[in-house]
């Protein structure tokens, strides 16, 4: 038993930590030490950039054009990615509706749709949630009726992450209500988001930042061709895309980068205050999360070994994203704590990259603490919210 | 013993509650906090014509001798209404120290115009590495022939943007953090050498980063007295966590009474998602975490009346509740609003924020923990 890479896996480390020092394109890593918002246009210039490499199918096979990584090099990439601050990938496209298409779509949908994914030269967001059904999705309402050679798609999807800037949307919507169980009867379809009668309005949350959205359909009108694998089955297909957005979810390296570099604050002074490693209270609790942590990243590798040797992960893999929100969520207090007073002002128009350095209010991107933490209470909700994971461990690990 | 209210505590909290009920929609509360100045002057021109602003004074400064218990009824609605006007900044910080260290001279000039809505006041009570030490003060008074020289930095000052007055602690003797060598200086918003920059904070407030040059004020300037100032600093922040605290109370009451009304009505897998014992218990967490925040409010309330020994030992258990208590309901209403608990046009997100700062206000539960233990 041991945990250490083999020498392969440690020269593709090497290469990673290479290129994500070297290749970054210019500005995004200033940026991001900044606390500067990035701009969609960064997204897609740093996903070229791991197009460029091959690597922006780092979860896919290599015959759809992806890296056919083992597991455990897309988590030493994952963790390199953390450790360099680079930005997280935008997982609409690579993550979620690419693997759909490869794994439940037709020719023609592999070839029209897969090589633009990959290469970030369409931005897709998802279409699940909807008003009325949040945790209830099979609850959805969206109606897909077929008329001749194309759907009419009426109806109403909600938080729609960066919905204002897609060129598609995939959705789940209802082609059957005649139905024996409401999972049934429900199609995953893909949409063009410049198709007449598709509307999108703003949903600002909690922290003052335009994000989510809601996308409205009035008979808008889909080409049959655009229902992925077969009517009704939709549920199937979105459920393989939920289990990899809850995996996705644990951000244990994320967590563990943000966690350390708050030791690293804490250990000196900032703005002239005693460091607050001199706070036996803080540093307590600091510790504590660290221990929490440390477990959750042993719970991933349990998860990964099994996987590696092909096997199925067992009920610790259930756990991931419920304890990897929590844990996220509760670095999030403690930078809130660390700022102290420094917590209340809201003033988002000095992270930017023209502003200068002797005008801000507060040190480095403390008054941005309070944002994240009231931003990521959404960990907890979106994904099938924590309630909704506990419900899934307790009936399919405990049988109850 | 008597835990009930007097006539003239219950027409306080009727009058607020009729006022925040007509006039004081969440709409309009958001309206008011986006403008310019961050809060409603004609709202704050009420808040006078109705007496609120006088409540705390006594009847020879022309107020209506109201006590911790007063405040504490009247924060507590003002958190229920989520009212964003600077009523913490300018009566009970600035108000505060004019009531306990004001020439008669000082009162007229300041106190009445403040009483009146007429003035915007604020107390400096930190500076960028102070954090809940209030006797650590770089600021630094000079005196020069008949004159003071004030220069340094205030940081995270309520209302400190729009106040016309800035009450400024500065140095005068000791070292940068002893409790004695501590004065307060009256400072023109506008006075030669204060440079400000006001910003709105993420509650819907607003406070200023404060820099003091060469700022210069005559010794009618200094209220109370030389050196002596960190008792009245201290315990006009006593009353200040005691409102916030109140103010909180409140907060966590809405947050759990709308957070149990949302469970009735919103629907999940065909029943109210209130149905789920799961959702249940954690809604009984809530109500007891109120309750019991209440319980201590009212004790510190009255130990203040009072002036018993416990009095401060009271403040900081109740500052120690309200923060983790506060946290828990503001999460946990979040939570179960689920996306309509993180939208911006929905208020329980805004309480949830009021609550947050509340708890990064005055010392935090640890800080306040820390006291108690010693």
């Amino acid at each position: 038993m041991n945990v250490t890479f083999t020498d392969e896996e440690l020269a593709f480390r090497d290469e990673v930590r290479t290129f994500l020092r070297d290749e970054m394109p210019e500005g995004i890593a200033e940026k991001r030490r900044l606390g500067v918002p990035l701009e969609p246009k960064d997204f897609i210039s740093f996903q070229k950039a791991l197009y460029r490499k091959g690597w922006a199918g780092y979860n896919w096979p290599v015959e759809y054009g992806g890296t056919g990584w083992t597991t455990v090099q897309k988590y030493i990439f994952g963790n390199e990615m953390a450790e360099a601050n680079a930005p997280g990938i935008i997982t609409f496209g690579l993550g979620m509706v690419g693997p759909v298409i490869y794994t439940f779509g037709n020719d023609e949908q592999k070839q029209r749709f897969l090589p633009d994914i990959l290469e970030s030269n369409v931005w897709w967001c998802q279409g699940y949630s909807e008003p009325g059904s949040g945790s209830d999705l099979a609850s959805l309402k969206m109606r897909a009726e077929l008329a001749g050679d194309h759907y009419v798609v009426n109806g109403t999807k909600t938080w729609t992450t960066l919905g204002q800037f897609a060129d598609w949307i995939f959705c789940l919507a209802r082609t059957s209500t005649d139905v024996a169980r409401r999972q049934e009867g429900i199609s995953f379809l893909l949409i063009d988001m410049k198709t007449p009668g598709v509307t999108v309005t703003p949903i600002i949350t909690i922290e003052g930042d335009h994000e989510v959205n809601e996308v409205h359909f009035e008979n808008v009108e889909v080409p049959a061709g655009n229902l992925v694998g077969e009517e009704g089955k939709g549920w199937t297909y979105g459920k393989v895309l939920l289990q990899h957005e809850r995996t996705g979810t644990a951000r244990v390296a994320v967590t563990r980068y943000r966690l350390s570099n708050l030791r690293q604050q804490a250990a000196r002074s900032v703005r002239g205050a005693e460091p607050l490693a001199n706070d036996r209270n803080f540093m307590r609790k600091l510790a504590a999360v660290e221990v929490e942590l440390k477990a959750l990243e042993f719970t991933e590798l349990r998860t990964l070994a099994a996987v590696a040797s092909g096997k199925a992960p067992g009920p610790e893999s259930s756990i991931l994203k419920l304890k990897g929100t929590e844990l996220q969520q509760a670095v999030d207090e403690l930078y809130v704590e660390a700022a102290g007073y420094y917590a209340l002002p809201y003033v988002p128009s000095q992270y930017a990259l023209d502003f200068p350095e002797s005008d801000r209010v507060g040190e480095g991107s403390e008054t941005q603490s309070s944002l994240t933490y009231f931003n990521f209470r959404k960990a907890s909700i979106y994904g099938g919210s924590n309630e909704i994971q506990k419900n899934i461990i307790a009936k399919h690990v405990l049988g109850l | 013993m008597d835990l009930s209210l007097t006539d003239v505590q219950t027409m306080l909290i009727d009058s607020i509650e009729k006022f925040i009920t007509n006039d004081y929609s969440f709409e309009q509360r958001q309206q008011y906090a986006a403008s310019d100045v961050g809060y409603s002057p004609d709202v704050w021109a009420t808040f006078a014509d109705l007496g609120w602003t006088a409540v705390p004074f006594t009847e020879d400064d022309g107020g209506f001798d109201g006590g911790p218990v007063e405040l504490m009824v009247m924060m507590q609605q003002f958190g229920r209404g989520l009212i964003v006007e600077p009523y913490l900044a300018n009566i009970v910080l600035a108000g505060g120290v004019l009531r306990r260290a004001a020439s008669d001279a000082q009162k007229t000039k300041w106190l009445q115009p403040l009483i009146a809505g007429e003035l915007q006041a604020a107390l400096a009570v930190t500076e960028p590495q102070s954090r809940y030490d209030l006797a650590n003060i770089a600021a630094t008074a000079t005196k020069d022939g008949d004159e003071w020289v004030i220069n340094g930095r205030k940081g995270v000052v309520l209302n400190g943007g729009n106040a016309g007055l800035l009450i400024i602690p500065a140095r005068t003797s000791g070292a940068s953090t002893d409790r004695s060598g501590i004065t307060l200086f009256a400072v023109g918003g506008m006075a030669g050498g204060v440079s400000r920059k006001g910003y709105p904070t993420v509650d819907g407030h607003q406070a200023a980063e404060i820099v003091m040059q060469d700022v210069r004020v005559e010794s009618n300037a200094i209220l109370g007295e030389i050196d002596k100032a960190y008792e009245v600093i201290d315990a006009v922040v006593d009353e200040a966590t005691l409102a916030v605290c109140a103010e909180a109370v409140g907060i966590m009451q809405t947050l759990t009474d709308k957070t149990v009304e949302y469970s009735k009505s919103r629907e999940q897998f065909g029943v109210p998602i209130g149905s789920f014992q799961a959702l249940q218990h954690r809604m009984v967490d809530m109500l007891t975490a109120c309750e019991q925040s209440y319980s201590l409010l009212l004790w510190a309330a009255m130990a203040n009346a009072d002036q018993t020994e416990d009095a401060k030992r009271a403040i900081s258990a109740l500052k120690y509740q309200v923060g983790t208590a506060g946290k828990k309901v503001g999460q946990e209403a979040v939570q179960i609003h689920g996306g309509m608990g993180v939208a911006w046009d929905v208020d329980i997100a805004h309480y949830f924020k009021r609550l947050t700062t509340i708890g990064q206000m005055f010392g935090s539960a640890d800080w306040h923990l820390d006291k108690l233990a010693r």
